[in-house]
């Protein structure tokens, strides 16, 4: 109990912050006790890296024509653009919607190197979004939702908003207007991504963000949606610039 | 998947399942307060102890602190129920637990007796109210107890 007790000042800030209407985004990372905050830090110690680690060895692999994603980005991605990272999703002209990173990753494979789309959340997918994004640590999340996002951007909203389930609770219920309570020994947080794709502690792996909204689901007793839904996505696009200018941690360690 | 569940959550008039659409109790709001028990029904507060706690069934500890020691790490989403029994009356803590959704609207709370069609996409073994009418009953026994 008492390893959370470094929080009650900002929680304090967070339930004025509620009231007045407005939320300063925060991480999931200021929730953690301190010693997953230091697991999450010491890359030696955060489980994350070992998928962070098999997704570089993806990145630099050759495919059967021979080219690899380092080919075009660089060996380990070295010429990737993390501002470019930190804003997924973005708008597709030519899928006319929006694309996640992971998305990304897999149209670049079958584009680029010919290889066959791969299922959402295939774990070669999963690892190689976690190496791709542990490119982008420390910088900004910056989704713009301005121009064609913005429906998107609403549905994704409004589902967050939605009631699910037999337990009948919507995400902003724990993760917008009970942020900062205990849910037994749960602390809530906000529910932010950027430290997806992330370690879970209770599952002992890397989760993508779509797996954890299934959870989530599940929790609640309610049908889940498929990873790389349209639901899915429209609730990654609302989360991801909800938490717009949190750095990205991936990987991180969350509950 | 539905048309195969279905027939086996509605054989809930056999066992002590919950309640599908079919064999919902209907139930009856006068003055902030559900005064008549569902079906008639008489609750066990002891049993409605055992409710409270278990996490498949009310898991109220995960929101409200209850004098119940020997559980650890009581929420604080909702507020406190000691001496609950001796604020409210039997039929007001009825309503609270039926749907506190008709006293606020916006309550994080679930409604443990919502009717089933009101749910949106549960699971299908969950497409059910939360508690049977007698467990309610149970829970409502056991919380006028709290004085």
């Amino acid at each position: 109990m008492t390893r959370y007790l470094h929080l009650s000042a900002f929680m304090a800030a967070l339930l004025f912050a509620t009231a007045a209407g407005a939320v300063e985004p925060r991480s999931g990372y200021d929730f953690l006790p301190p010693e997953f905050q230091a697991m999450q830090d010491d890359p030696f110690e955060n489980p994350g890296m070992f998928t962070v680690d098999l997704g570089r060895e993806l990145f630099n692999a050759p495919g059967d024509d021979g080219t690899s994603c380092a080919t075009c980005h660089g060996a380990d991605g070295e010429q990737l653009r993390p501002a470019r990272i930190a804003r997924y999703p973005v708008f597709s002209p030519k899928l006319n919607g929006p694309v996640t990173l992971q998305k990304q990753i897999d149209l670049c494979r079958e584009e680029r190197m010919n290889e066959f789309p791969l299922t959402y959340d295939d774990p070669s997918l999963v690892a190689l979004e976690t190496f791709v994004r542990h490119r982008a640590r420390g910088e900004p999340v910056k989704v713009d939702v301005s121009g064609p996002m913005q429906p998107y951007y609403k549905e994704g909203e409004r589902l967050f908003r939605t009631r699910i389930g037999q337990l009948q609770m919507a995400c902003s219920h724990c993760h917008e207007q009970y942020t900062g309570a205990m849910l037994r020994d749960q602390l809530l947080n906000q529910a932010q991504t950027n430290a997806f794709p992330t370690h879970r502690l209770l599952t002992q792996d890397i989760s993508s963000l779509h797996r954890k909204l299934r959870d989530c689901f599940a929790t609640l007793r309610a049908m889940p949606f498929q990873p790389g839904s349209e639901e899915y996505i429209n609730l990654e696009v609302y989360m991801n610039a909800r938490g717009n200018g949190l750095p990205i941690e991936t990987p991180g360690i969350r509950r | 998947m539905d048309a195969r569940l279905g027939p086996v959550l509605c054989a809930s008039l056999l066992a002590a399942a919950p309640a599908c659409a079919a064999d919902y109790l209907p139930w009856r709001v006068t003055d902030s307060a559900i005064e008549e028990p569902l079906g008639g029904l008489r609750g066990d507060a002891a049993r409605g102890r055992e409710l409270v706690i278990a996490r498949d069934k009310g898991n109220c500890l995960a929101c409200h602190h209850l004098p119940i020691p020997e559980q650890p790490s009581h929420g604080t989403i909702g507020p406190p129920l000691m001496g609950v029994g001796a604020r409210l009356s039997a039929g007001q803590l009825r309503l609270r637990v039926v749907d506190e959704k008709q006293l606020n609207p916006a309550t994080i709370m679930p409604a443990f007796y919502l009717h089933p069609e009101a749910l949106y996409r549960p699971r299908p073994d969950a497409a059910t109210t939360i508690l049977t009418a007698q467990e309610l009953e149970d829970v409502v026994a056991y919380l006028t107890t709290l004085k």
